[in-house]
């Protein structure tokens, strides 16, 4: 079994929900990116998507597309990601990352040789933005050969049909885009998402992750009461953006078991 | 018989093209997708816009020999297509009458555009309040200060302009925040883009609307001199001006097309905009599969050229096609030869061209000499200089 497959088993067991925090990897700092992801996990974090930053972010607005331009300054890179996911390894066995990012960075070097150096890195599931499966190729064949999980994202307006394709090629989770519109973006219709995971539940036996418009403890936990997951990405992005060199990791922290709890008072 | 028959049904060009975007854009592009087949062959659509273009933006566009320019390069004959006469002073209009009129038929009273010398937000701007439509241009903050001129007119038009401060601030980075207005907005907008790049349908959709260029040279040139051109010559960033001039070329023997992209500084300092020419590896990038500049991690480089239009780090699909099956040539042109071009043409045939298409007078200086005085380059003269006015008075510390 994966680790992202354990991590959902065990929490459904416990009646539980995941909670998912997004960083851009190299955010502030490269070299606050491991002990970011630490603390991410001894608050709570069950996985974490760890963003690879790209000079071009379509899909995300504003706050992640700072964060990348900040790990750009110091040239972070796909190939300085895996570096840090390889460091975070070497104490951290059990939690699931899954790398977040757009096409280009992995044609540069090669869906097979970024397979490769994925599972070298101890990766478990890869988001690829702008690769729908009908022009990814082999790709989902080059992780799943690895037991990497080709996560994908399915959105408002994705009707049953694409979600049938698209639930074919997934694995380890699919993860609905809550609201039309970049990261970061307006309010969430919490019965509208329930509706569209209900629906997605009937095609799929996957776990389905909800994130966009997630950003504080109340959205959390009504978010929590119907997704297996919650994702929350520019609510932490902000906070990191706010902190300084010195109250980084308490911020994150705070946040983090703010959320923690919002998503656990959800199962009670 | 059209023999060249590209993309395929997914907006493929071999490799190149294809529908690179984010799920919550899938459904909007399939949307326009059905629609554009709906619409392209349909005589009622076409019939409005053959009009619009006639009556509006008063098509056909003249071919003119530019004799005294031929004379003093020596050489073959150089001829101008002049989409520079064209109603807002470019080609761009060509395309957005089409898109916009498919807005209208879609039901979407908003409209939106990227820009980056302002030559398809002002086409965007105009066609929008001919038809009443909300109208939105994002531009990178860059451009707009280098093209005020052009920024002044879209206001002037109605439309309002975005700067964009992110990246770059240029041409890419108004396009990527054009996308995420629509992925926000796509129950009332449209996305108009002004280039044969972005994802299916848009370089197939954008080509077919800048066909107009070519289907009228290939007969003015007939009417003219009896006989097609021995090479058509057409300044490159995202391509549109040029793919519109080549594509009823493609299957037209012995007509050598040739693609001029942005130098720059130069090739070899690498601060230029000429992806094909250097050779640039093949990745992703706004929706499509093509050759782009890029750095060793994948992330798009910074770009140079004195033309706001062809400082892009991409090029459409289409030609990174025709490079590779050798339809086409390409070859790139230094801000300073443009320059050198553009004042030629200024002084020896009393036309203003933009900066953009001196990059295609400039090589076809070039190639003339090398030609014989019975030969015929046909230029596609893309646009009016008129909004270059201030770049290159600042570029000769003249202060208007």
């Amino acid at each position: 079994m994966s680790r992202i497959q354990t991590v959902f088993t065990t929490l459904k067991q416990q009646g539980k929900t995941a909670l998912i925090p997004y960083i851009t990897a190299g955010d502030p700092h490269p070299k606050h990116t491991v002990n970011l992801m630490h603390t991410l996990v001894k608050h709570g974090a069950d996985m974490i998507e760890l963003g690879v930053p790209f000079s071009d972010p379509m899909a995300d607005g504003p706050v992640i597309q700072r964060a990348s331009e900040r790990a750009l300054v110091h040239k972070v890179g796909l190939t300085a990601v895996l570096d840090m996911v390889k460091t975070f390894r070497e104490t951290n066995q059990t939690t699931p990352i899954i790398l977040m990012g757009y096409a280009n960075p992995i044609e540069a070097i090669g869906a097979a040789v970024f397979a490769d150096r994925a599972k070298a890195a101890d990766v478990d599931g890869v988001i690829t933005v702008d690769y729908p499966p009908e022009e990814c190729g082999n790709f989902v064949q080059q992780l799943r050969s690895r037991d990497i999980d080709p996560v994908f994202l399915l959105s408002p307006t994705t009707e049953p049909k694409r979600v049938e394709l698209i639930v074919n090629q997934a694995s380890g989770f699919v993860y609905y885009v809550s609201l039309k519109g970049v990261t970061g973006a307006a309010n969430l219709d919490i019965v509208e998402v329930s509706e569209r995971v209900a629906s997605i539940r009937k095609q799929t036996n996957l776990p389905v992750g909800v994130g966009f418009g997630i950003r504080d403890a109340a959205t959390a936990k009504a978010t929590a009461k119907i997704a297996d997951a919650v994702v929350v990405g520019s609510r932490m992005v902000q906070t990191i953006e706010a902190s300084t060199e010195d109250n980084l990791l308490s911020n994150v922290a705070t946040l983090m078991d703010e959320l923690k709890a919002a998503v656990n008072a959800a199962g009670e | 018989m059209q023999l060249y028959d590209m993309p395929d049904a997914r907006g493929h060009f071999g490799q190149f093209g294809g529908t690179f975007v984010a799920e919550t854009l899938v459904e909007a592009l399939e949307e326009l997708r059905v629609m554009y087949e709906k619409y392209r062959h349909d005589p009622v659509f076409l019939a409005e816009y053959a009009y619009d273009l006639k009556h509006f933006v008063g098509r056909p566009s003249p071919i003119y020999h530019a004799k005294r320019l031929s004379e003093k390069v020596g050489g073959a004959q150089i001829y101008l297509k002049r989409e520079d006469l064209n109603h807002t002073g470019a080609h761009k209009i060509n395309n957005t009458i089409g898109q916009a009129l498919l807005a209208k038929r879609m039901g979407k009273p908003r409209v939106i555009a990227e820009t980056g010398a302002g030559q398809h937000g002002v086409a965007t701007a105009t066609i929008a309040a001919r038809l009443g439509l909300e109208c939105v241009v994002y531009m990178g903050s860059e451009d707009v200060k280098r093209q005020a001129p052009n920024v002044f007119r879209m206001k002037l038009l109605g439309a309002t302009v975005v700067p964009v401060e992110s990246g770059s601030k240029t041409l890419k980075d108004a396009l990527n925040e054009a996308m995420r207005d629509w992925v926000t907005n796509v129950h009332n907008t449209f996305y108009i883009i002004g280039t044969v790049a972005g994802p299916h349908p848009y370089p197939m959709m954008v080509r077919d609307f800048q066909a107009v260029i070519g289907i009228e040279a290939k007969e003015q040139m007939i009417e003219m001199v009896g006989r097609q051109p021995d090479a058509v010559v057409a300044c490159v960033g995202g391509g549109s001006n040029a793919m519109g001039i080549f594509y009823p070329y493609i299957d037209v023997p012995n007509v050598r097309l040739i693609g001029v992209e942005a130098a720059g500084l130069g090739m070899e300092t690498g601060k230029h905009a000429a992806p094909l020419t250097a050779n640039s590896p093949v990745g992703v990038l706004h929706g499509n599969r093509t050759y782009l500049m890029q750095d060793a991690d994948g992330n798009i480089i910074e770009t140079h050229s004195v033309s706001a239009g062809l400082d892009y780090p991409g090029v459409g699909p289409e030609h990174a096609w025709l490079k590779d099956i050798k339809r086409a040539e390409y070859v790139a042109i230094t801000d300073d030869e443009a320059m050198a071009a553009f004042h030629n043409l200024c002084r020896t045939e009393g036309i203003i061209p933009a900066l953009e298409s001196s990059h295609a007078l400039a090589y076809a200086e070039k190639l003339a000499k090398t030609m014989s005085k019975d030969q015929i380059i046909l230029v596609n003269l893309s646009g009016r200089g008129d909004k270059d006015i201030n770049t290159v008075a600042k570029l000769a510390n003249i202060t208007l």
